[in-house]
């Protein structure tokens, strides 16, 4: 009954690189976020502009354009720069700006701006009662934040991941534009040789379902334990 | 010169915010076991004051002395004055451990978690013994039964002395409480004011400010009753509420019984 003319097993293959780009893409717009949010709320000035330019801008600019410009336009400043290290400095250093590369630096740095916000929306929520007690308590500003800002900060900013998350899953769909082979580039290549568009891309809808469907169970496990305690909470 | 047996002595202590000077020079002396009670209309500065003491807010001049040390202060680059060493404050801070009108107990911790989290985390207390500690504090206050709770799951009443036990369990030189009862439904302030009463016959050094003129009166061994940010009238409780010398004092104590009479 399911016969995908021989492309089924190059399907799931391409399902599996989603996946991964989505994780690895998570884990950068993750870490630029805390990073963007950090600098928006530090007292510097400088670190304040440079994460409200970062965040103005790519929020500006389309995922398309983007991706676009990071994947051709990446590979000719990272020549550049190879160039100069290696006649310069003898510096032998290079990275191909492949589709998968470029996904997920495209990808993490578009996220990292909608993290940057969810997490400084998130700190700011933390009641400052609770880091007065843990000063009166004589704990430093690092104890501070990890045993006290982080965990409360994360209970107020899962909803917002987890939004982001699944625009995010759903976004990786655009790197296969620039030609990386993930479900939605196999499915075209395979709807396009079969003539049969239904049968190849509906199968690609239900895995993107699949995912969201299982994402979302996922978020709401995380946010009931991290409300574990808190009116409306577990 | 401070004596090593006072465990706590301030001396002109000034604070502004701003152009505004809300405490004017302040002074306090404590003698092991005392029960300090600091009284006032609210904006007298008495929360200022006791937020001055552990340096929640750095007095913009004045002396905070512990034990015969007194905490370090230096002018930043804008020419405020802040504290020295944070080191030494947050040393500082362990012995003198805070109760906060609004509790703050941390919301993500259940009530031993609570309870045990500065004493493993700031003094390095053992984790078990921190445990064993906790759990005796909990007996004290009268929660036992409650330790896997989390905050919001209790009441007002309950979350205070929980606030109360984790204050205990850092055995500090000095409580400091800070309306420790004001946010408190009426039926619920007695159970938290016998466990301070409990506190002070035991012979903690404590200081109070509140709104409880009855604590203030029957518990305390030391009154100071403050008016814009300066000392009114102090004195023994009989002193400050039989025979105050100030017309204010006697203003401020009016209203604040005959209410207590018709309630």
């Amino acid at each position: 009954m399911l016969d995908f003319h021989g492309y089924g097993p190059e399907l799931l293959r391409g399902a599996l690189v989603t996946t991964e780009l989505a994780f690895a893409s998570l884990a950068l717009a993750l870490g630029i976020g805390l990073l963007g949010a950090s600098a928006k709320l530090s007292g510097s000035r400088s670190a304040k502009g440079i994460a409200t330019f970062y965040t103005t801008v790519i929020r500006g600019i389309p995922d398309l354009v983007m991706m676009m410009l990071f994947y051709y336009g990446g590979q000719v400043l990272m020549n550049r720069l190879s160039d100069y290290l290696y006649y310069n400095y003898e510096i032998d250093f290079f990275v191909q700006f492949d589709p998968f590369i470029s996904g997920v630096l495209t990808i993490g740095l578009i996220f990292g701006a909608y993290m940057t916000e969810t997490f400084r929306g998130a700190f700011l929520a933390v009641d400052s009662g609770q880091i007065e007690a843990g000063r009166a308590y004589g704990m430093s500003r690092v104890q501070i934040f990890f045993r006290i800002m982080f965990p409360q900060m994360l209970r107020h900013a899962l909803p917002g991941l987890g939004n982001n998350w699944q625009v995010l899953l759903k976004t990786t769909a655009l790197v296969s534009i620039i030609g990386l082979s993930d479900m939605v580039r196999i499915a075209e290549q395979a709807s396009k040789a079969e003539h049969e568009p239904f049968k190849f891309f509906i199968p690609v809808a239900a895995m993107y379902l699949t995912l969201t469907a299982i994402s979302e169970l996922a978020i709401k496990w995380l946010n009931k334990r991290a409300n574990v305690g808190v009116a409306g909470g577990a | 010169m401070a004596d090593d047996s006072a465990p706590l002595v301030c001396r002109d202590i000034h604070k502004s915010f701003g152009d505004t000077e809300v405490l004017k020079g302040l002074d306090l002396e404590t003698r092991k076991g005392d029960v300090v009670s600091m009284i006032g209309s609210s904006g007298s500065g008495k929360s200022t004051f006791l937020r001055c003491i552990n340096l929640l807010e750095t007095p913009t001049a004045g002396d905070v002395i512990l034990h015969g040390e007194p905490l370090r202060f230096k002018h930043n680059r804008k020419g405020l004055r802040v504290p020295a060493d944070q080191r030494q404050v947050e040393r500082v801070r362990a012995k003198l451990s805070m109760v906060f009108q609004s509790f703050n107990l941390w919301s993500h911790m259940t009530v031993l978690e609570n309870i045990i989290e500065a004493p493993v985390h700031v003094l390095k207390v053992p984790k078990k013994e921190a445990i064993e500690r906790a759990e005796a504090y909990l007996h004290k206050v009268g929660i036992y039964e409650r330790k896997d709770y989390y905050p919001a799951q209790m009441s007002g009443g309950q979350q205070q002395r929980a606030a109360i036990a984790r204050a205990l369990a850092m055995e500090p030189e000095v409580m400091l409480f800070d309306e420790p009862t004001s946010a408190l439904d009426p039926e619920l302030v007695g159970e938290v004011l016998r466990v301070m009463q409990d506190l002070a016959e035991e012979g903690r050094t404590m200081i109070v400010v509140t709104h409880e003129m009855a604590f203030a009166r029957d518990v305390s061994n030391q009154v100071m009753f403050l008016h814009e940010g300066q000392i009114e009238e102090q004195g023994t409780p009989d002193q400050v509420f039989n025979n105050p010398s100030s017309e204010r004092m006697k203003q401020f104590l009016t209203p604040n019984f005959q209410q207590r009479s018709t309630a």
